[in-house]
């Protein structure tokens, strides 16, 4: 990757439509390469999500002429919530194939076109259409019924094993969790008080979080993120030309996807399929994924590392921007990216490993820096407009990486030392899709 | 023709083009942006095709899910499929109990369009013995404070069905 740019993510940009949007960020993206004019990139990738927000048919083939990418090749991706990681792979895939030398990868979601609840309408019409959207089709509702069964089989099973009465374990168990989950909503919120780019940058404690309003029990709305309009590039290219175009280009080392079943109901009760640093005996009990973790997030870490030659992710890695689309499913993705076992995703949290040093949360974080986790404020702050979300996350891991994040944000606070090695991550649906990218210092 | 309102919040237009039709935004750059309501609606012709035994079923008060007619897997899907996703053979379809357990639960107090007339309501992933894989559902006469994971609920089925998954619901079980 050579370099990236972001329009600042809002709830709505009416006076620029998705072309303008894109455009925005490439102009952003050619002005802090060297040497990188539209003649040398050879094609591009193109991703939204949805249809129903663009309401415009074959929305990409504007975005291409709109930059003046004609005749160049050109394919639009969609892969639900996983949109923007989709299109990061697939132009590394274009270039790594050798088909291209230099490709653009352009995302956007313009999801301010309709009311919120109609917008989330429209993101449920991405769970099965028999079975499930006409039963109240609510993704939030979806996450809750996952986190619930997650609290169940760690927290009831786990550290309020020895209450007797169930019904009283349980909502111990719960209230417990919601504690939790608001620690990773006050962490990405005040990340983002750092990042210029982000919808809701906020100062937020712990009661703000549990005091927010309840939209699916157990979740708040603050840990919950919500609808943008927004567009993300990336430019990829070959080793040679690298340096061409930056004196810091970064590598993307490895690349994973993964999958499950569209409907949470049919998900399989298995094994573990597990990192090098775990053992079966260590998930004797478990049944897998069930409803309560991420296989596919699991299975793209895995291919991913493998890839990267990553095997102990919490040592080898420098940060995570994760697909925190809700608080649970940040703790979910921790256990699946195996930064610690299946069943301590709350414990890890409370260790503050994934914060930063020398930020204030209003929380103890004795481990803060271990393994920084959505420095950038993630989704939960930053915003989420589906097909430029994965690849945001892509450019703010290379300013990361790059150390450039100062130039970039006009404010130094957000900017890791030395970082070698970052992950990104992008998650569709209900778990259905997942990819996980790894990127390199490559100078 | 006088021009379209004007207005510098974006909740402010959404509000001007429900009434009138058409507003303009003026950005803080003074950019004004015309912007207009622009309605869409569909009717599809929906088959349920290889599904349409369930929803058929529902109908009759049962609840059909599927069975691999493999004798080396015998897989029980609670929520149907005609093909088994373990080993690829043809399901045969299996009557399911009217009474199951709770796997998950939620109470959505916000929902989509569709249905944010009906919040609050309970969402389910309802287990079955016998049975693999589980079932989504609503969950009725029931409120957050009495859920809980394990809980034995029962089936109850629309008299006027409208072959939806609609048509049936759980219920707490009567002990
Ligand atoms: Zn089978």
């Amino acid at each position: 990757m050579v370099t990236g740019g972001v329009t600042k993510f809002a709830k709505a940009h009416p006076a620029m439509d998705f072309r303008l949007m894109v455009k925005r960020a490439y102009d952003y993206a050619l002005r802090d390469a060297t040497n990188l004019t539209s003649d040398r990139i050879d094609g591009t990738r193109i991703s939204y999500f949805s249809d129903h927000f663009s309401r415009q048919l074959k929305a990409a083939s504007m975005v291409q002429d709109y930059l003046g990418m004609n005749p160049k090749g050109s394919v639009r991706i969609e892969w639900g919530g996983a949109t923007g990681g989709e299109c990061f792979q697939a132009a590394y895939e274009a270039v790594a194939s050798g088909r291209m030398d230099v490709c653009l990868a352009a995302g956007y979601e313009t999801m301010s076109r309709v009311a919120t609840w109609k917008g989330n309408e429209f993101i449920a019409l991405a769970s099965d259409t028999n079975f499930d959207f006409p039963l109240g089709g609510f993704y939030t509702g979806y996450y809750a019924l996952m986190v619930v069964r997650h609290v169940y089989e760690y927290l009831r099973l786990g550290k309020f094993a020895h209450v007797r009465d169930e019904r009283e374990a349980q909502r111990l168990a719960i209230a417990e969790a919601q504690r939790v989950m608001s620690w990773v909503s006050v962490k990405n919120h005040v990340n983002a008080l750092h990042n210029p780019y982000a919808q809701y940058p906020k100062r937020v404690s712990v009661d703000d979080v549990l005091r927010s309003e309840m939209i699916s029990y157990p979740l708040t709305r603050d840990q919950i993120c919500t609808m943008s309009d927004g567009a993300a590039v990336a430019v990829l290219c070959d080793e040679a030309r690298a340096k061409e175009f930056t004196d810091r280009p970064i590598r993307v080392t490895g690349v994973g996807c993964g999958t499950d079943t569209m409907r949470l109901a049919d998900r399989p009760f298995g094994k573990v399929p597990l990192f090098p640093h775990e053992k079966a005996a260590d998930y004797e009990r478990l049944s897998y994924p069930g409803v309560h973790s991420f296989r596919a997030g699991r299975a793209a870490g895995l291919e991913a590392y493998r890839m990267a030659g990553i095997t102990d992710p919490i040592r080898q890695l420098d940060f995570i921007e994760l697909h925190d689309a809700y608080a649970s499913s940040e703790i979910q993705t921790y256990e699946d990216l195996g930064l610690c076992r299946y069943g301590e995703g709350y414990d890890f949290t409370l260790t503050g490993a994934p914060f930063l040093k020398h930020l204030d949360y209003g929380l103890p974080v004795p481990d803060a820096g271990k393994i920084p986790v959505n420095p950038s404020g993630g989704l939960i702050a930053c915003g989420h407009p589906v097909g430029a979300t994965g690849l945001m996350q892509g450019v703010f891991a290379f300013w990361q990486l790059q150390e450039r994040i100062a130039k970039h944000f006009g404010d130094p606070t957000l900017q890791l030392e030395h970082p070698q090695r970052g992950a990104i991550h992008s998650h569709a649906g209900t778990g259905s899709s997942v990819t996980v990218s790894i990127l390199e210092r490559g100078y | 023709m006088a021009k379209p309102k004007t207005f510098s919040k974006f909740r402010d237009v959404q509000e001007e083009i429900t009434r009138s039709g058409s507003a303009i935004f003026r950005d803080k750059d003074g950019f004004e942006a015309l912007v207009v309501r622009s309605p869409y609606a569909i009717e599809y012709i929906h088959s349920y095709a290889e599904d349409s035994p369930f929803f058929l079923g529902l109908a009759e008060g049962k609840i059909l899910g599927s069975r691999c007619t493999n004798a080396a897997c015998r897989f029980v899907f609670a929520t149907p499929r005609s093909h088994c996703m373990v080993c690829g053979t043809a399901t045969q379809w299996h009557p399911l109990p009217n009474r199951g357990k709770l796997h998950s639960w939620t109470t959505c107090h916000f929902g989509s369009e569709a249905f944010l007339k009906e919040t609050p309501y309970n969402l389910a992933l309802v287990e079955f013995e016998g049975a693999g894989s589980v079932l989504l559902a609503r969950l009725k006469d029931c409120t957050e404070k009495d859920l809980y994971v394990g809980m034995p609920v029962e089936a109850r089925f629309s008299d006027q069905p409208r072959y939806s998954i609609t048509d049936l619901w759980f219920v707490p079980a009567r002990t």
